[in-house]
C-alpha cells in the first residue's frame, strides 16, 4: 500500500514538473529545473578512514549530474550514499544531509529507512548484474518488492521500462528465458530497465560502460542522453568524453573532496582550479 | 617485417631464442612428470574402489530377488530378507532430511548473513566445523542421554532421524555458508538497490542461487548418515524386526498419521552388521546383498542431487 501511493505520488509531482517547466526535448538548459536533491556538508567515514570531506552539491531535477575525478577520490562512495549502500557493511558512518526534494527529507539522517530511500532512489551498477532469473523477472523486480502483483500492470511497466532502456525489441521473444544469455551491453541496458521500471526519483549510475565495448557504450550514452530530459540522473564516469557528451552539470572531486561544480561546458572549457584544469586536459597525476 | 628477415643475420637473437625454448621444454617436462604421476594416483585410488565394489556385487547381486526385499529378517538364510531394514532406513533419512535441511540452512545464512561479527560468532563459527569432525558414537551417547532417556522418546524412528540429524548438520550448515558466500556481491547488491529488505534479498536471490550448492551439501550429509551404524546401535535399535512400522497414510481423514515416528525399526547397516557376525556364509552373501542395496540407495540419491543441480543450472547458468 506504502508502495502504491508512493509511486502515485511520484506521478503526480512528474506531472506538476512537465507543467512548470518550459524546456524539454533532448538538450535540457542546465539549472532551470530546479532542485531534485540537496547534499550539504556530507562528510563519510569507512570505520576510521574518512572518503568524503564535507561535499555540499546541488542534484538538478530531470538532468544528467556528472561526477569526475581520479580512482579513490570518492566519486563512487558519494553515489552510494545516495541509495544508503553503505548500510549493508558495518562501520560506516554519514554526517551532513542529502535532502530529497520537494519533501524535504534527509534520507542519511538514523531514522530513514535504507530499504524506503532505496524504494525512492534506483541504482545501476560498474558490472552487468542481472538476477539469475528471467529477462521478465528482473524488470519486474522491483515491482514485486512494491507490492505491484498484477499481471496486467506489471506486464505494461515491463514494457515500457524495456522500451526507455532501448532493449524492447531485441528481447520481446524471449522474455522468459534467462537474463544470463543476453550479451554484456545488453545485460547493462536490463540492469537499466530494472533500475527504471518502478520509475524512481534518482537514478544512479556507477560508471555503467566501464566493463562495456565501445559499440555498447554508444548505445547506453545515447539512451542516458535521451532519459536525462526526463527523469533525475547521477552518473560516475572515469570517462572525459562521456561526461562532457551526456551531461549537463558535472562535479569534480578529488581526495574526497568536491573541488568544483557547474556547467557541463564551463568545467570542461574553463575550470576555475587548477587541479580541475590539469584533470580534464589530462595533466593529472 | 623483422620476422621475415633470415635469422642467420642475427646470431645472437638465435641464440636467446634457443634459451627461450630450453625454459619451455623443461617446463613441458615437469608438467608431463606431474600429470603422470596424477594419473598413477588416481589408478590406485580407483582401482582399489572398483575392487571393493566388484567383490560386494559378486558376492551378493546372485541373492538380490523380490523375495530378499519383501521378506523379514528370518533364521533361515535363504528365506530371509530385509523389507524391514530398508523401510526403517527410508523413514529415517526422511526424518533426518526434515530436520537437518530447514535448521542447517537457516543456521548457515544466519551465520553468514544476519550474525554480528564478533568473538561470540566467531567461537560458534569455529565449533560448527569442529562439530562435522566429532566421532559418530559421540552423538549416539548424548542421543541415548537425552533423547532416549531424558526426553523419554524411547528407541524409535523419531530419535534415530534425530541424532543422523544432528551429525549431518555441520555438514549441511558448513555448505550452505560455502554457498552463500560464492554468490557474485553484484546480485545481492542489486536486489538491495531494487528495495528489497533483508528477508526478501534472501527468500528471492541469496537461497534459490545458493540452492545448487545447499543441496550438494545436504546429499553429501544424507550420503553419510544412510551408512552410519554407531549412533544407532548407541540409542538402541533393535537388530530383529519382523513387522513394519505403522503406514504414514490412511483411508481416513486426515489421511496421514504419525504413528511411525515412535515404532521400533532397524535399518540397513544394522541388519548387515547383525549378518556379519553369524557364522553362516549364507548370511555373509546376504549380507553382501544388503550392501549392494545400500551403496543404490546412495548413488541414486547422489543422481537425484546431479539431476537437480543439472536442471538449475541448465535454467540459468551462472
Amino acid at each position: 500500500m506504502l508502495a502504491d501511493t508512493r509511486i502515485a505520488r511520484r506521478e503526480n509531482v512528474n506531472d506538476a514538473g512537465l507543467e512548470g517547466a518550459e524546456v524539454s526535448g533532448r538538450s535540457p538548459v542546465p539549472f532551470s529545473n530546479g532542485l531534485r536533491a540537496d547534499v550539504r556538508d556530507l562528510s563519510f567515514w569507512y570505520g576510521e578512514m574518512q572518503a568524503l570531506k564535507s561535499v555540499t552539491l546541488p542534484i538538478n531535477d530531470r538532468q544528467v549530474t556528472a561526477l569526475i575525478g581520479p580512482s579513490g577520490c570518492g566519486k563512487s562512495t558519494l553515489l552510494r550514499c545516495f541509495n544508503r549502500m553503505h548500510d549493508l557493511y558495518p562501520g560506516n558512518r554519514y554526517k551532513g544531509s542529502i535532502t530529497l526534494l520537494p519533501e524535504g527529507d534527509n534520507i542519511i539522517s538514523s531514522r530513514a529507512d535504507p530499504v524506503l530511500v532505496r524504494l525512492r532512489v534506483g541504482m545501476v551498477f560498474q558490472k552487468p548484474n542481472p538476477f539469475p532469473k528471467s529477462i521478465y523477472e528482473n524488470v519486474a523486480a522491483g515491482l514485486y518488492v512494491r507490492g505491484v502483483r498484477k499481471r496486467a500492470v506489471v506486464d505494461a511497466i515491463v514494457e515500457s521500462a524495456l522500451q526507455k532502456a532501448a532493449l524492447w525489441n531485441e528481447v520481446k521473444d524471449r522474455l522468459h528465458g534467462s537474463a544470463y544469455d543476453l550479451s554484456g551491453g545488453q545485460q547493462q541496458r536490463l540492469c537499466i530497465a530494472r533500475a527504471l521500471a518502478p520509475n524512481p526519483e534518482i537514478l544512479l549510475l556507477d560508471e555503467p560502460t566501464s566493463a562495456l565495448d565501445p559499440i555498447a557504450t554508444a548505445k547506453i550514452e545515447d539512451l542516458l542522453q535521451e532519459l536525462g530530459s526526463q527523469i533525475t540522473i547521477v552518473i560516475v564516469t572515469h570517462n572525459m568524453q562521456q561526461a562532457s557528451r551526456i551531461s549537463a552539470s558535472t562535479g569534480f572531486m578529488y581526495l574526497g573532496e568536491l573541488i568544483e561544480y557547474g556547467e557541463t561546458d564551463q568545467i570542461f572549457q574553463a575550470p576555475k582550479d587548477k587541479r580541475t584544469e590539469a584533470y580534464v586536459t589530462g595533466r593529472f597525476g | 617485417m623483422v620476422a621475415t628477415a633470415s635469422p642467420s643475420d642475427q646470431p645472437s637473437r638465435e641464440d636467446k631464442i634457443s634459451d627461450v625454448e630450453r625454459v619451455i621444454a623443461r617446463s613441458k617436462r615437469i608438467d608431463l612428470v606431474f600429470a603422470a604421476g596424477g594419473v598413477f594416483v588416481l589408478v590406485i585410488a580407483m582401482g582399489l574402489l572398483i575392487t571393493l565394489l566388484a567383490d560386494l556385487a559378486a558376492d551378493g547381486l546372485g541373492r538380490i530377488n523380490y523375495d530378499f526385499l519383501t521378506n523379514y529378517p528370518s533364521r533361515r538364510p535363504a528365506s530371509a530378507g530385509i523389507l524391514s531394514a530398508w523401510v526403517g532406513t527410508s523413514l529415517v533419512m526422511l526424518v533426518t532430511a526434515i530436520l537437518a535441511i530447514p535448521l542447517g540452512v537457516l543456521a548457515g545464512l544466519y551465520l553468514e548473513e544476519y550474525a554480528p561479527k564478533n568473538w561470540l560468532t566467531m567461537l560458534v563459527e569455529i565449533n560448527v566445523s569442529n562439530l562435522a569432525g566429532v566421532p559418530s558414537i559421540i552423538y549416539g551417547l548424548l542421543a541415548l542421554g537425552l533423547f532416549v532417556y531424558g526426553l523419554g522418546l524411547g528407541q524409535t524412528i523419531l530419535v534415530a532421524g534425530m541424532v543422523l540429524a544432528l551429525l549431518i548438520l555441520p555438514v549441511v550448515i558448513v555448505a550452505t555458508r560455502e554457498a552463500i558466500r560464492s554468490i557474485p556481491l553484484g546480485v545481492k547488491e542489486g536486489a538491495y538497490a531494487v528495495g528489497c529488505d533483508q528477508w526478501q534479498v534472501m527468500w528471492r536471490y541469496v537461497i534459490p542461487t545458493a540452492r545448487p550448492g545447499i543441496l550438494t551439501g545436504a546429499i553429501i550429509g544424507l550420503s553419510r548418515a544412510i551408512g552410519e551404524t554407531a549412533p544407532i546401535i548407541t540409542i538402541g535399535a533393535l537388530t530383529f524386526i519382523a513387522f513394519l512400522p505403522p503406514s504414514p497414510f490412511q483411508a481416513e481423514l486426515p489421511f496421514f498419521n504419525f504413528d511411525w515416528l515412535s515404532s521400533p525399526f532397524t535399518v540397513m547397516p544394522i541388519q548387515m552388521f547383525n549378518w556379519v557376525s553369524r557364522p553362516q556364509a549364507a548370511f555373509h552373501v546376504n549380507a553382501a546383498a544388503t550392501g549392494v542395496i545400500l551403496m543404490g540407495m546412495t548413488l541414486a540419491m547422489n543422481a537425484i542431487a546431479i539431476w537437480i543441480r543439472f536442471r538449475l543450472r541448465r535454467r540459468f547458468r551462472m
